[in-house]
């Protein structure tokens, strides 16, 4: 019973890591970019969350301001810090990438203040008995809501015409150019739906674990990271399953080994998988074309 | 000529005012009792050293009010230490050399205050910090006093509790293993429940970061114990009390000082669980209703533990000077030695090592958000 309670809560935090392992897997497919300001745009969807919910807003209308606002702040990073770096080494990209990260916590530190800030309970909480097991209603809604975005997303990415334009960008962006896709609003569309799922990983973090504070989105982002890389960087379903064996055995190390050691155990699997399979889970070994 | 005599007017100006300057210090000696006070004003953990320094004036006030100590007025230098070690040294340098007091009431947290423990030493400089919990402060510190108790001494007393009053025949622990006060009541909480005979069902811990506890919390439901013991800081106890309540744990959950500001941001989710403290903010007695209501009306907040701790202590360094008869450091030293006080947080003496060891410790319960008096436990 304890076990499958403790699969739920699994399923819980793995589809957060899912939902923003997402975004740096959308952006590096299409621009070969780790894109470290990503948790902190999550931690920015929190705190435009958090500032709509304090507003007294409807939940649809927390949801609708944060993901927006967040979509808004991703497209303005890209075009402020990434596109003039677009022909310039991958380093410079990734620094600059780093640099924008520090930037947006300072920020939210000199605008919000350190001390945590706690999140109004848009969403009121009552425990759901199913059989002998317990568990909040927040879990279902966190995962029923992060499965529903990602059907969305596989949805637009392989039937409509921006999505097919996302994919051929990420294939081969001169070869898209010339067959008359508009590289840079596509990268900037990417940008924007990357954003806006991580602002609702954000909202998610903060309606569970209800509180919002400058260093929330450090270390998701750093595990939303890890699971994209583990599921294969750069393949949308591969950052889904990442997300989930993330929150697997991060649960699991927790219950049933210590959880001093969950996140020692998380992060030497990423380096056990990637000796043994460097490209990730569903990673094809294909040599890059340069 | 005229360049000349400008010259000669400064000069003897700039002598004038050397004279000016030495007359006033002079002055000043004669007149006040200096008093340094330091704690962390800025940054993370600002609100402690707030709450030291709030009340360390309040009490000053008071004091000087009533006609100061002989007629003497005493005077309080404070600074902020931003909780940084460095700045901390720099902080006793001035005070020592600069500001030149009698007498420290510091540092607020342990950090600060081992930082200028040897200094303290050297200088033999009375020094009594009224909240810094860490055992090492006192030791081998002849000059080092403290007001407050120690943590594996509310880890006993919490554990004492629990046994006693709840009945507890079995509790479960989760404590923070980044963080040494955490882990020290944790573990001296379970020594003292393991010596009564009680089992400990869950003893685990997580890191600073850890913002998901459903994970922890499922595994101690299944556990069912008596008892919850979170010896932690406000902020992540709110966070562990939501959860809990979100599973639809019913047992209680009992907990230590860092609790104290809990009820501000999570009444509803801590409701009915009790944390040991220092003092309790509905205690009838006379001097915690005064120190309560003077507080709230100079400052507009109710004041916290820390306040009440910084304020006794201020109370009792006065006293000591006051018996000492005289602003020498070892007269000031073996004053406070001798000294006994009852203050807000209760009798207060000092043990040979300097530390308060007969403190009582009040056992708060959460009810309607607000502290209620559980239970006094009395010095052992």
């Amino acid at each position: 019973m304890i076990f499958i309670q403790q699969m739920i809560n699994g399923l819980q935090i793995g589809s957060i890591y899912a939902v923003i392992a997402l975004g740096y897997t959308m952006v590096y497919g299409i621009i070969k970019l780790i894109n470290f300001a990503h948790g902190e745009v999550m931690m920015m969807g929190a705190y435009f969350a958090f500032l709509a919910a304090s507003a007294g807003m409807p939940v649809w209308a927390v949801f609708l301001i944060s993901m927006v606002g967040s979509a808004l702040l991703g497209m303005a990073i890209e075009r402020v810090a990434y596109k003039p770096l677009r022909e310039a080494p991958r380093i410079s990209a990734l620094i600059t990438a780093i640099g924008m990260s520090l930037f947006l916590q300072n920020l939210a530190l000199v605008i919000f203040k350190a001390d945590p800030k706690v999140m109004p309970r848009i969403i009121p909480t009552t425990p759901i008995n199913i059989g002998s097991i317990q568990i909040s209603n927040i879990t279902i809604i966190t995962f029923t809501v992060s499965v529903v975005f990602m059907i969305l997303l596989t949805f637009f990415i392989s039937k409509t015409k921006p999505g097919k334009a996302m994919r051929a960008v990420s294939e081969d962006k001169e070869a898209a150019t010339l067959m008359g896709i508009n590289a840079n609003s596509t990268i900037t569309l990417t940008f924007a739906i990357g954003s806006a799922l991580a602002a609702l990983g954000g909202i998610l973090y903060a309606l569970a674990y209800t509180q919002v504070a400058p260093t929330l989105g450090v270390l998701p982002g750093l595990k939303a990271f890890v699971a994209a890389v583990l599921g294969g960087i750069g393949i949308i379903p591969g950052a889904m399953i990442g997300g989930f064996i993330l929150g697997f055995v991060e649960t699991f190390a927790k219950a049933y080994i210590s959880g001093r050691w969950a996140d020692a155990i998380v992060f030497g699997i990423l380096i056990l998988v990637l000796s043994v399979k460097p490209t990730g889970i569903l990673g094809k070994n294909v040599r890059e074309k340069v | 000529m005229k360049k000349k005599f400008l010259k000669i007017a400064v000069a003897l100006m700039l002598v004038a005012s050397v004279f000016a300057f030495a007359a006033c210090g002079g002055g000043d000696e004669a007149e006040t009792i200096k008093i340094g006070v330091f704690g962390p004003l800025s940054g993370e953990v600002a609100s402690y050293g707030t709450a030291v320094v709030d009340s360390v004036k309040l009490a000053v006030e008071e004091i000087n009010a009533a006609g100061g100590v002989d007629g003497k007025m005493i005077e309080i230098f404070d600074y902020d230490t931003k909780a940084d070690k460095a700045e901390a040294v720099n902080i006793y340098n001035r005070l020592k050399d600069q500001d030149e007091v009698v007498a420290i009431i510091g540092g607020t947290i342990s950090g600060e205050t081992l930082a200028v423990k040897e200094l303290a030493i050297a200088d033999n400089m009375p020094m009594l910090t009224p909240t810094a919990t860490s055992a090492d402060v006192t030791i081998g510190a002849p000059s080092i006093f403290r007001a407050c108790f120690l943590d594996p001494y509310q880890g006993s007393a919490a554990a004492a509790f629990s046994i006693e009053s709840l009945e507890a025949k079995s509790v479960a622990v989760l404590y923070n293993s980044d963080d040494a006060y955490s882990e020290g009541i944790a573990e001296a909480y379970k020594a003292a429940v393991e010596e009564a005979g009680l089992e400990v069902v869950y003893y685990d811990a997580y890191t600073s970061d850890v913002k998901d506890f459903n994970t922890y919390l499922t595994q101690i439901k299944s556990a069912n114990p008596d008892v919850i013991f979170l010896p932690d800081y406000y902020n992540r106890v709110g966070l562990i009390a939501t959860q809990m309540r979100d599973l639809g744990i019913e047992q209680t959950a009992v907990g230590v000082d860092g609790w104290d500001s809990v009820e501000i941001d999570y009444a509803e989710q801590v409701e009915g669980y009790y944390f040991v403290n220092h003092f309790a903010k509905d205690d009838p007695d006379a001097i915690v209703q005064n120190f309560i209501a003077t507080f709230k009306e100079n400052y507009d907040k109710d004041p916290n533990a820390l306040g009440a701790l910084g304020y006794d202590a201020t109370y009792i360094m006065v006293e000591a000077i006051k018996n000492a008869g005289s602003t020498d450091a070892q007269a000031i030293i073996d004053a406070l030695a001798e000294v006994e006080y009852t203050g807000v947080t209760g009798p207060i003496s000092f043990n040979d090592e300097g530390d308060a060891d007969n403190k009582n410790i009040a056992i708060i319960k959460i009810v309607d958000g607000k502290h209620v008096l559980e239970e006094k436990i009395s010095a052992k």
